[in-house]
């Protein structure tokens, strides 16, 4: 079913290929809305995706982008920030792209503390290859994949993250545009890793985690005094789950440095920018004499 | 030609007419953690300095501590491309390099060893005329600094003693690799003089069968530098600024040498998590408008190869070094193999266009690296560069790397400012290339797609536009090929030689070495084809010089003669004598004589 959209500025000629009512476009909306917000030129914007419908997105927003392998677009993220650090990098991927795969490279990310900011979409399956249980599902789903029901734990990427040291965890629904909006756009804004994890009904193939389920547990940190600063206590709240699930701010730190602070090389104009000159070898070549 | 206890050829003589030294090899061995890789370079750029060409090779197993080690440097009057089989001097730290080395000893050769530590097996010397050296390194070395540590340091003032060349070089080393410790600088020297001097007050030459003297000569333009490194500072000429890697034997000495330059050079360096990580960050680097560099072996490589793919459908340039070692899998790290050539020239699925080379010595790690660069931007691919442990770890003397033959070159691309209205950045053209804009760029956003797209990189599935794309891509091959044409071989020698030795990366040095060795009417007789770029295959080229060949030999370190299959499937010309090695070892000028006396070419 072919949908209609007004074009917005940040739009391409490609409408999204979503499923009706998929929470991609809740993501979609969010992240158009706050780059707008921001007002950061779209060609300062590059964009890397993952594989899976989260990462199909990357036809239908009007930036640079970048479509990258499955669950290695952070690392591809990480290159291009640290070759041009005027750039803004985002990587959009899913939970079972940048969980499954992509664990490690999310991980070391973190650990470095680039400044790039993550959105990942977690709907707890494998959309694109039709439905099965991702690194996100909760222990016991049923799926084409775990048809006795998953046996593995969940993994969960706030609490990962905090474990690893990610200087911005939060977590938004895409049923709540205008809040996931705003944790986008702080995100973007912090200096450093800054996760974005959403919660995103897959509406055909999860039919456990979907938007009521979601709409009738999930409230906003933000409104109940969570202090940002205590690391043991976003981890707490990183796992809650159950009949309250938090979304919001978990942690933040702005006293590390992204790994592009410390590189002297890195100081004044971004790499590229710089004129490509040859370069004189005799003090090179005078070790080898 | 000499002939060796063991009944092996030896090609050189060891003296010239005016009785000076053509050519020795030496040799120090001892257990890992003994210093022997330093002691060894230590003595090779003596011999450099001392105006001589030089080629080492060191032998260790993948142990930190324990563990049997070499290094061996050949020294030489005239150009030297690879270390010789046989040993004049062998430096012993231990009772086990005697044991395992003593068959590679020449008549009339040295060993030196500490005899308060061990004896050698004296019945078995005395019929070579082995003259046999006992320096007490650990007493020496105790007496320098305290410790048994500078045994080593010992051991190559004596040998510098030995062949007659002052001291002075090995103390002026000494000052150097211990800039930065000047504490130890002096018991260094200590250590250097001892050993000098024990060999000047109780070794007389006119009592014994060791020949070896050399005389301080004019140094030349030359510098003693390692293959790596070579690609290293060819990258850096090239203006390479973005290099990520992770440490692989035999590859990391490229990435040790980056990340030292990376701050003074204005390099961005990145020790990634993996090899995926590796080739995916230099392609985002790449992407936003950076050269980039990757370095690793064959095992590397396999977790590169989907990100191979990537580089190949964004049509993302990049640099991509793989120094091999003996597969499969872990394999034998340390050691030396060409066994990768069919594997990289097929890596990834589907098809698309790669530029594949490989350098066959020292100079041409320098020259080939910078030139990939440029390939990479103009043509918008992935360039692999092919070489090997021999190589790669391998330190000789080389002419000066000439920077007024660097030309950077970055292809078509769109300056900021200048983008057109409605810009495509996989337009479709005649030679395939279409000129690219960089994340930054007002009016130039496109997508890098990992699926197939349309002409702005948006995903398509179309069957036209695949065709077009998929064509589009193809035909930067065959422009490449083009220009590549010219410069995709090496053929050296006479036209009307009887035999054409063909062969690819690091055998082409020993090749050119075994007949440097040959008298003249003999070398007359042989030619030596290196193809240098293996993709896009010359198939023009190499087919019209095997078609004019009287007689064909391949020499390849591996054992499935890789070039043969790939020259039988891109010319039809099928190679039926071949010379290969694979034990991980490389080959020697010797060897390979032998196995042309045995092919009955001499
Ligand atoms: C190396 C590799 N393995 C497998 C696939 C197939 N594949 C494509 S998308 C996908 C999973 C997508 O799930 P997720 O990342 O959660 O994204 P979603 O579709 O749910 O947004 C898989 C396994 C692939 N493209 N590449
Ligand atoms: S399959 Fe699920 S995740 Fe994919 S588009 Fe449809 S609803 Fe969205």
């Amino acid at each position: 079913m072919a949908m209609q959209f007004v074009k917005g500025p940040l739009d391409t000629n490609h409408n999204p290929t979503w499923c009706p009512g998929c929470g991609d476009f809740g993501i979609w909306m969010s992240l158009k809305n706050a780059l707008l917000e921001l007002k950061i030129p779209p060609h300062k914007v590059l964009i890397v995706y993952g594989i899976g419908c989260s990462g199909n997105m990357t036809n239908f927003v009007g930036t640079y982008g970048w479509h990258s392998l499955h669950g290695r677009s952070v690392p591809t993220a990480v290159g291009a920030k640290l070759a041009n650090k005027d750039l803004t990098v985002i990587v959009v991927a899913g939970d079972g792209d940048g969980l499954g795969e992509g664990m490690g490279h999310f991980i070391h990310a973190v650990r470095g503390n680039a400044d790039i900011t993550y959105i990942m979409h977690d709907n707890k399956v494998y959309g694109l290859t039709v439905g099965q249980a991702a690194p996100t599902a909760i222990k016991g789903y049923k799926s084409k994949s775990t048809p006795e029901g998953i046996i593995e734990v969940n993994a969960n990427a706030p609490s990962l993250a905090i474990a690893a040291g990610c200087t911005f965890v939060s977590k938004g629904f895409s049923g709540r545009v205008s809040h996931l909006q705003g944790l986008i756009k702080q995100a973007i804004q912090h200096r450093g890793f800054s996760l974005v994890d959403v919660y995103q009904p897959c509406v055909t193939f999860n039919k456990v985690n979907n938007f009521p389920f979601y709409n009738q547990r999930i409230y906003d940190l933000q409104q109940e005094n969570h202090d940002t600063s205590n690391r043991l206590k976003a981890f707490e709240k990183a796992l809650e789950w159950g009949d309250r699930i938090p979304t919001g701010i978990f942690y933040k730190d702005e006293s590390r440095p992204p790994y592009e602070d410390h590189l002297p090389q890195e100081q004044g104009q971004p790499l590229v920018v710089r004129p490509m000159k040859k370069r004189s070898l005799s003090h090179l070549i005078e070790e080898f004499i | 030609m000499l002939t060796t206890a063991n009944g092996k050829i030896r090609l050189q003589t060891l003296m010239d007419e005016q009785d000076h030294v053509k050519k020795f090899s030496w040799k120090i061995g001892g257990e890992a953690g003994f210093g022997i890789k330093s002691a060894g370079m230590s003595f090779a750029k003596c011999c450099y300095r001392s105006g001589y060409h030089v080629f080492d090779n060191t032998e260790y197993p993948s142990l930190i501590r324990g563990g049997h080690n070499t290094y061996q440097v050949t020294v030489s009057s005239h150009p030297v491309h690879s270390v010789d089989e046989h040993i004049d001097i062998l430096v012993a730290l231990n009772k086990e390099t005697v044991d395992k080395h003593q068959h590679e000893m020449t008549e009339g050769s040295a060993i030196i060893y500490d005899g308060d530590e061990f004896q050698p097996d004296v019945v078995f010397f005395r019929d070579k005329k082995i003259t046999l050296l006992h320096v007490p390194f650990k007493k020496l070395s105790l007496e320098a600094c305290g410790t048994e540590i500078m045994r080593n340091t010992v051991a190559m003032g004596a040998t510098m003693a030995l062949i007659k060349l002052p001291s002075s070089f090995m103390e002026d080393i000494m000052k150097e690799v211990f800039s930065h410790k000047p504490a130890v600088i002096e018991s260094n020297i200590k250590a250097v003089r001892l050993g000098y001097s024990f060999i000047e007050e109780h070794y007389r030459d006119a009592d014994t069968d060791f020949k070896v003297s050399l005389s301080v000569r004019e140094k030349g333009h030359r510098m003693y530098v390692g293959g790596n490194e070579a690609q290293a500072i060819g990258a850096i000429a090239a203006g390479c600024n973005f290099y990520s890697g992770y440490p692989m034997t035999p590859s990391s000495s490229i990435l040790h040498y980056m990340a030292s330059k990376a701050v003074s050079e204005g390099i961005i360096f990145k020790h990634a998590e993996d090899e995926i990580a590796v080739l995916n960050m230099a392609l985002g680097a790449s992407l936003v408008g950076a050269r980039a560099m990757v370095g690793t072996s064959g095992g590397g490589f396999s977790l590169m190869v989907e990100t191979l793919g990537l580089a190949g459908i964004t049509e993302t340039p990049v640099v991509i070094v793989n120094c091999q070692r003996p597969g499969p899998a872990t394999g034998m790290p340390t050691w030396t193999d060409q066994g990768d050539l069919r594997f990289i020239l097929h890596a990834a699925q589907g098809e698309f266009p790669r530029i594949v080379m490989a350098p066959g010595d020292i100079e041409e790690c320098f020259y080939l690296t910078v030139e990939a660069f440029n390939l990479a931007d103009r043509y918008q691919m992935p360039v692999i560069l092919l070489s090997d442990k021999t190589l790669g770890e391998g330190v000789g003397t080389v002419p000066i790397f000439d920077e007024k033959k660097v030309v950077i070159d970055r292809g078509a691309f769109i300056e900021d400012g200048k983008v057109p209205k409605d810009y495509k950045r996989y337009q479709v053209t005649e030679n395939g290339v279409s000129p690219r804009t960089f994340p930054g760029m007002e009016g130039g956003i496109f997508c890098g797609n990992s699926d197939e797209h349309d002409e702005y990189g948006y995903s398509n599935e179309e069957s036209l536009n695949r065709i077009d794309q998929v064509n589009k891509r193809a035909r930067k091959l065959e422009y490449a090929a083009k220009f590549l044409e010219s410069a995709s071989v090496n053929l050296i020698g006479p036209e009307d030689a009887d035999i054409t030795l063909v062969c690819w990366g690091s055998p082409k040095g020993v090749i050119v070495d075994a007949l440097d060795e040959l008298p003249l009417r003999v070398r007359k007789r042989f030619r030596v084809l290196q193809i240098v770029v293996l993709w896009p295959f010359p198939s023009e080229r190499v087919k019209s010089i095997l078609e004019a060949s009287k007689r064909v030999i391949l020499i390849e370190n591996n054992s499935e003669a890789q070039l043969a299959g790939l020259i039988r499937q891109m010319t039809g010309f099928d190679i039926r004598e071949k010379i290969l090695k694979y034990d991980g070892r490389s080959f020697f000028a010797d060897e390979v004589a032998q196995k042309l006396i045995r092919l009955k070419c001499l």
